[in-house]
């Protein structure tokens, strides 16, 4: 163990804990499981795939948050991270590429164009990604600094360990896919 | 033996052709083809384009690129909006390296215009383009370690870039999309930090550099996978209309910069590094070349810089005013409000201007017609260009050489379709 | 002697005339306009004629002039270079907008191929003996061409953007 003073402890979650062993809620284990080790798919389409490299570099490393591993088979990733404009012409394999991931799937949407468009208010640019695919995180900016998306990234890990272990099998979630007709 | 193409057939979208053609071959020789989608997301195009490959095992027979996955209509925005705003669509062409997009539509509008620049003004541009010059160099040689499976040498420079970035932040504002630059010179003059992390820059990066090439260069498992791969001559490469590094290492020595200079290129004395089979080898050694060359032209401009010039050019019905004297004096105020309106005195008239981007020739031809938008413009992007002749580069090869040149020729999603 | 823009123009005028015409120096380099029906013939000419040795085709792009009369609606302009001499040319073919057709020049310029199917996508205008032209940055399903004035840069079907509040109100859009 070191022993430098700097190093800052997490609170374990609630529990009750003895002589080797902790029980605590079996949702708080998961979620802390599943926020700690989000593997990415990087869907880098532009000028924000670029801020995203910057991101995964030494400098800022996305390593440290557990994102290790660039997974660029979406059947093995957890957090599929949309960068870039998403022209109408590649809506159709946005959606084939969300439809492939296993659950459970998160979705950041990084950058201006990924949210709303940006600055391409044209007949071929796609008005958001969140008109084929649900979203979780919203990452604005133009491109957003490396900051910012790891800060996305820390709000869906936010997202991640207060999530219920039965949400994926709730009506709501149930009735979001549908409005989007995905099976 | 493959029957050649009817023009009906190539008409079809690419499965469907080359299902007949496997059809074919099934029934004539006996072998089974088979297609492989290298699909838009794949972690080995930098960016969205799409290729269907007819491949024998892991030969590569026939393809056919598919392109416009990011096709933003740049063309059409830039029709709508004043001149201006139409820099920053400019940023977003070749996005590894845009302070050289921005400083080429500023040059092609001052020539429309007729506007001269001071000297300080122009070696300042030089100074931002080069770095960006290397900027881009950066990503591509790194990255093409990354896609033979060296992963050091990328995580190592991109630290460099990361200064190339704080420098870009002193300077505009931004680090990747810069949108540099006004009508006539800078929006404010540099102050001392960029100036000073300039010079950091020019003493740490060039070890750096070097230490980054000894990884690669002469690395025996480097240079077999990439010498020999997508070669391409000479003469068919003019004849597709390469320039920039691609055509520089398949041998001709054609650089804007030296062949129709333009902001006071001709003052500095620059090598250009050529290379002589034009396969992936050549072109990681070329663009390794040029960023030594792309330091030595800017250790020349900062020596040179000229003491007087100020940031701008003396022109009040393009340049925005300083505050204090739109606050106090009449004229200032009429220009400050036209030049926000988009109302510049602009005439009629077609200019077509070239730069030496980090790909090759970026060209810029503008149509005026008087009013506060462009009529046409259209971007010749070096890109789009020399990406037609990918299929028949990499004809004959097998697919892990396909990988290695699809990254050597630096294909940027933005510029190839903007 | 090497050449220069006077010696372009006399030698095009006297091989070509009447279909080629309106010479024109516009910021150092010479523009002129062919007729639809000799544009291949011109620009082989300027390829592999010995003293004119146009060697590069930098640029294809179209234009859509909606305001001239009805058989100079299209353009197509072509920008080449000669980098022996560094003399750059630019060629313009105006095309009736019922009929918008021109030779390719994809025998001379291998790399006028995707050019040529861009402008194709963006204004209609059919290259005749084009080794492969449909749709390379748009669609292939979409019927309209993009680039013509009287397209909207806007997709008129969103819902999320309201138009008042980009200045866009009916008349101005």
């Amino acid at each position: 163990m070191s022993n430098s003073s700097n190093i800052k402890h997490v609170a374990p979650p609630d529990g009750y804990s003895g002589e080797g062993f902790f029980a605590t809620k079996l949702s708080e284990v998961v979620g802390l499981a599943r926020a700690n080790s989000m593997w990415p798919l990087p869907f880098a389409t532009s000028c924000c795939g670029i801020e995203y490299m910057a991101t995964m570099a030494a400098t800022y490393d996305i390593g440290r948050f557990g994102s290790e591993r660039m997974s660029f088979s979406p059947r093995q990733a957890d957090m599929l991270l949309v960068m870039g404009t998403i022209a109408k012409k590649m809506a159709p394999i946005l959606r084939q590429v969300y439809e492939q991931m296993a659950e459970p799937r998160w979705v950041i949407a990084v950058g201006a164009c990924a949210s709303t468009g940006g600055v391409f208010d044209t007949y071929s640019v796609l008005q958001g990604i969140d008109k084929v695919i649900p979203v979780d995180v919203y990452v604005p900016g133009c491109p957003p600094r490396p900051e910012q998306i790891l800060d996305g990234i820390m709000e869906l890990q936010n997202i991640v360990k207060n999530e219920s272990v039965r949400r994926r099998s709730s009506d709501e979630y149930k009735d979001l896919l549908n409005s989007y007709n995905i099976k | 033996m493959l029957k050649k193409n009817t023009m009906s057939d190539l008409l079809l979208v690419p499965e469907k052709r080359f299902e007949k053609q496997i059809e074919e071959t099934r029934k004539n020789d006996g072998i089974e083809l088979s297609i492989l989608n290298l699909g838009p997301t794949h972690p080995a195009t930098h960016g969205i384009f799409q290729n269907i490959l007819l491949m024998d095992g892991e030969k590569i027979i026939d393809g056919e690129g598919t392109v416009g996955y990011i096709h933003r209509a740049f063309e059409k925005i830039a029709e709508n909006r004043p001149f201006y705003q139409v820099n920053v669509l400019t940023d977003r062409l070749n996005y590894c390296s845009s302070p050289i997009n921005n400083t080429g539509w500023w040059l092609t509008v001052e020539k429309a215009l007729g506007i001269e620049i001071p000297k300080r003004v122009q070696y300042m541009r030089v100074i931002i383009m080069e770095l960006a010059r290397i900027a881009d160099h950066i990503i591509c040689s790194s990255v093409m370690g990354v896609d033979t499976g060296a992963l050091t040498g990328f995580l190592y420079v991109m630290q460099y870039r990361e200064k190339i970035y704080e420098i870009y932040e002193e300077i505009c504002g931004a680090r990747l999309t810069t949108n540099m630059g006004r009508i006539g010179g800078f929006e404010r003059d540099w102050s001392e930090a960029a100036w000073r992390k300039l010079d950091e820059f020019l003493e740490e990066f060039p070890a750096v550099w070097k230490e980054f090439e000894d990884l690669l260069a002469r690395n025996r498992i480097f240079m077999d996978r990439t010498i020999g791969a997508g070669a391409i001559d000479a003469e068919r490469a003019i004849s597709y209309g390469f320039t920039g590094p691609n055509l520089r290492a398949a041998g001709v020595d054609y650089d804007i910069r030296v062949h129709s200079p333009y902001c006071s290129y001709e003052d500095f004395e620059f090598d250009i590094p050529v290379g002589q089979n034009g396969d992936c080898y050549d072109r990681f050694c070329v663009r390794n070349a040029e960023v030594w060359e792309s330091m030595k032209i800017i250790r020349q401009a900062l020596e040179k810089m000229p003491e007087e010039g100020g940031f701008h050019a003396d022109v009040p019905e393009y340049y925005l005013p300083p505050k204090e004297d739109v606050y106090n004096n009449m004229e200032a105020l009429i220009y400050h409000f036209k030049i926000v309106m988009g109302e510049i005195p602009v005439p009629n008239t077609e200019v077509y201007h070239a730069v030496e981007g980090g790909n090759g020739e970026l060209g810029f031809y503008l149509i005026t017609n008087g009013s506060r938008v462009p009529y046409r413009l259209h971007f010749r992007r070096p890109c789009f260009i020399y990406y037609q002749a990918f299929n028949e580069i990499v004809k004959g090869r097998s697919l892990s050489d396909a990988i290695i040149t699809l990254s050597s020729m630096n294909v940027i999603a933005g510029e190839l379709d903007a | 002697m090497s050449l220069t823009n006077e010696i372009v123009q006399q030698t095009l005028s006297q091989q070509f005339t009447p279909k080629v015409e309106n010479f024109h120096i516009e910021h150092d380099m010479l523009a002129f306009e062919v007729k639809q029906e000799a544009s291949f013939e011109v620009i082989q000419f300027l390829k592999e004629h010995t003293e004119m040795n146009f060697n590069f085709l930098t640029d294809v792009c179209g234009v859509h002039y909606p305001d001239y009369e009805q058989n100079r609606q299209f353009c197509v302009v072509y920008h080449l270079h000669n980098w022996m001499d560094n003399i750059r040319i630019r060629i313009k073919v105006f095309l009736p907008a019922n009929k918008p057709e021109i030779e390719s020049i994809v025998p001379l310029f291998a790399g006028a191929n995707w050019q040529e199917r861009e402008t194709y996508d963006f204004y209609g205008i059919v290259f005749k003996n084009h080794p492969q032209l449909k749709r390379i940055l748009n669609m292939d399903e979409m019927e309209s061409f993009p680039l013509r004035k009287e397209f909207p840069l806007e997709d008129q079907g969103r819902t999320d953007k309201d138009d008042r509040f980009f200045g866009r109100t009916g008349p101005n859009c």
